[in-house]
């Protein structure tokens, strides 16, 4: 047992989570973090889809190599060559490959846990609201529930509105 | 001319506030990394698209100011002088991408300094907020209430998986990047940071020099960042960022009093020699300049010297650095005549805070 060179307390929600980090261990594991260099981290993400394609057959090494976002027209190929995204849809487009990356660029981590945008949250509850009320109108056919079914059915209409209707003074953007 | 105020003096008006912690920590940032959905992003956009993408952020920007920023200044790479652009560089109020290579990239820039809002870097918008001092909280606040602000009347590039949708992957999520810039002279003197560092970057912090190439870390001055930027929320993110700075304060201010009780007197001989060097040489090389202006630092902040401000530091750092040096020149300067400068200007600095008591 060696003895530890830091030691940090973090308490969240009265949960109390003590690390202590020797030397060794550090030394041994802080050359896995990638370094802040531009070139080294770019190299590494590339490195980073390489790997992830060794494990894939030929065949599908042979698609996805002739994947094109619709959007910004960057090519696999070229994503994997400067290590960026050329626009939002890139996202979706090369959206098969990227949690696993993510969880080796970011701790484990693959899905957002931080802000939301006030305007993008506002609509992104209004469609959680929607696909709630439509599982529930689902169900009330299921159980030929019709007369709830019907004012679900309404109200799934009334936010749907809501949701498309551009703000008040809101440009398009 | 505007872009003057920005250029005339090193340091920027928010430094030369006493922050919290600031014997050791210079200052606190926080970087917003954000797209808009409609553009393709900067780094892979034509000139064409990346200059309406600039029209639209600068439009939106000028549509409604916000009081936080002051009297704000909108400033376009293109139409800089390049000495210009390096020193907003050499003030860490823009990136070198910015300055170097952006297409139509601008920067707002508030009347103190603290916020710089850069337009076309990497991603569309980068929001930065520098405050004196160890305050993170305050520092985000401020950020993410200029982000608030900027998001009502731009549609971010956003995914309810992924978060914010940046060009790099590692920024991806929160888009944040927190850091403190530290001074630690007496953990680098006592041989302490060599164990210390590379158990930072096991928390998913970043550790690095500034003003040094590579990892040399000129006049003890680090940068502590967060790694991820993914998965946690920023308010995680900072506490971590928190704990970690805490713990580096404390091991600061005890390597600090073991050089006093144990080697007071070699601690004396150097904080003065370097101030003797710094006040009568007339040639001084970048890197010698930074040690001994961190020696300078340090005794002033333990009393060992009197009668000179401890914001020196963060002046002098800054005004001896290339850019500068040209500016005051006003010519492109050789290495060895930005050796003879260097030394000039710090000897004339030191003098005016001699005349100044």
């Amino acid at each position: 047992m060696r003895q530890a060179t830091l030691h940090f307390t973090k308490i969240i929600n009265g949960k109390k989570t003590e690390m202590h980090v020797c030397e060794h261990c550090a030394r041994e594991k802080g050359e896995a973090i990638p370094g802040t260099d531009s070139f080294s981290i770019h190299h590494l993400f590339s490195g980073l889809f390489h790997t992830d394609d060794s494990n894939a057959t030929q065949r599908d090494q042979n698609t996805k190599a002739e994947l094109k976002c619709p959007n910004c027209g960057l090519s696999y190929e070229k994503f994997l060559h400067i290590g960026r995204f050329g626009c939002a849809s890139c996202y979706e487009t090369y959206s098969t490959r990227l949690s696993s990356v993510f969880r080796r660029v970011h701790g484990g981590n693959s899905k957002h846990g931080g802000k939301i945008p006030k305007r993008i949250g506002e609509t992104i509850q209004i469609e959680q609201r929607i696909e709630e009320m439509r599982a529930m109108l689902n169900e009330h056919i299921q159980k030929e529930e019709f007369e709830k079914a019907a004012e679900l059915r309404d109200e799934i209409r009334a936010l749907t509105k809501q949701k498309d209707i551009p703000r008040e003074g809101e440009e398009e953007g | 001319m505007s872009l003057n105020q920005f250029l005339e003096h090193a340091i920027s008006p928010w430094m030369k506030k006493d922050g919290i912690e600031s014997d050791i920590v210079l200052s606190s940032r926080i970087r917003l990394a954000r797209n808009m959905n409609a553009f393709t992003f900067p780094i892979l956009s034509s000139k064409e698209e990346a200059y309406t993408a600039s029209q639209y952020i600068k439009e939106a920007l000028a549509s409604t100011q916000t009081n936080a920023l002051g009297n704000a200044e909108m400033l376009t790479m293109d139409e800089m002088k390049t000495n210009d652009k390096r020193i907003l560089v050499e003030k860490h109020l823009i990136s070198p991408h910015l300055a170097e290579q952006s297409k139509h990239g601008a920067v707002l820039l508030s009347e103190d300094e603290s916020v710089s809002i850069m337009v076309n870097e990497e991603d569309h918008i980068r929001i930065q907020v520098l405050t004196a001092g160890f305050d993170l909280d305050h520092t985000y606040q401020a950020a993410s209430s200029l982000d608030d602000w900027m998001e009502s009347h731009l549609t971010y590039a956003y995914d309810r998986q992924y978060g914010y949708l940046t060009s790099c992957p590692t920024n991806v999520g929160t888009g944040m990047r927190a850091s403190v810039m530290m001074h630690l002279p007496a953990l680098a003197i006592t041989q302490q940071l060599q164990r210390i560092l590379p158990a930072i970057n096991q928390l998913g912090l970043v550790v690095r020099g500034i003003y040094g190439e590579g990892s040399e870390a000129l006049g003890n001055l680090f940068q502590i960042s967060n790694q991820m930027t993914l998965g946690k929320s920023e308010q995680d993110i900072i506490e971590d960022l928190q704990g970690v700075v805490k713990q580096l304060i404390q091991q600061e201010r005890a390597a600090r009093g073991s050089l006093l009780d144990h080697s007071h007197l070699k601690l004396t001989d150097r904080v003065h020699r370097s101030l003797g060097v710094l006040s009568h040489s007339h040639i001084i090389d970048s890197k010698e300049a930074t040690r001994r202006l961190s020696d300078l630092r340090l005794g002033i902040d333990l009393g060992m010297i009197e009668g000179i401000s401890a914001s020196i530091l963060n002046e002098l750092m800054i005004v001896t650095q290339p850019g500068f040096l040209q500016r005051y020149a006003e010519t492109v300067l050789s290495p060895e005549q930005r050796d003879e400068r260097r030394a000039t200007l710090i000897r004339e600095r030191l003098k005016l805070e001699y005349t100044n008591k």
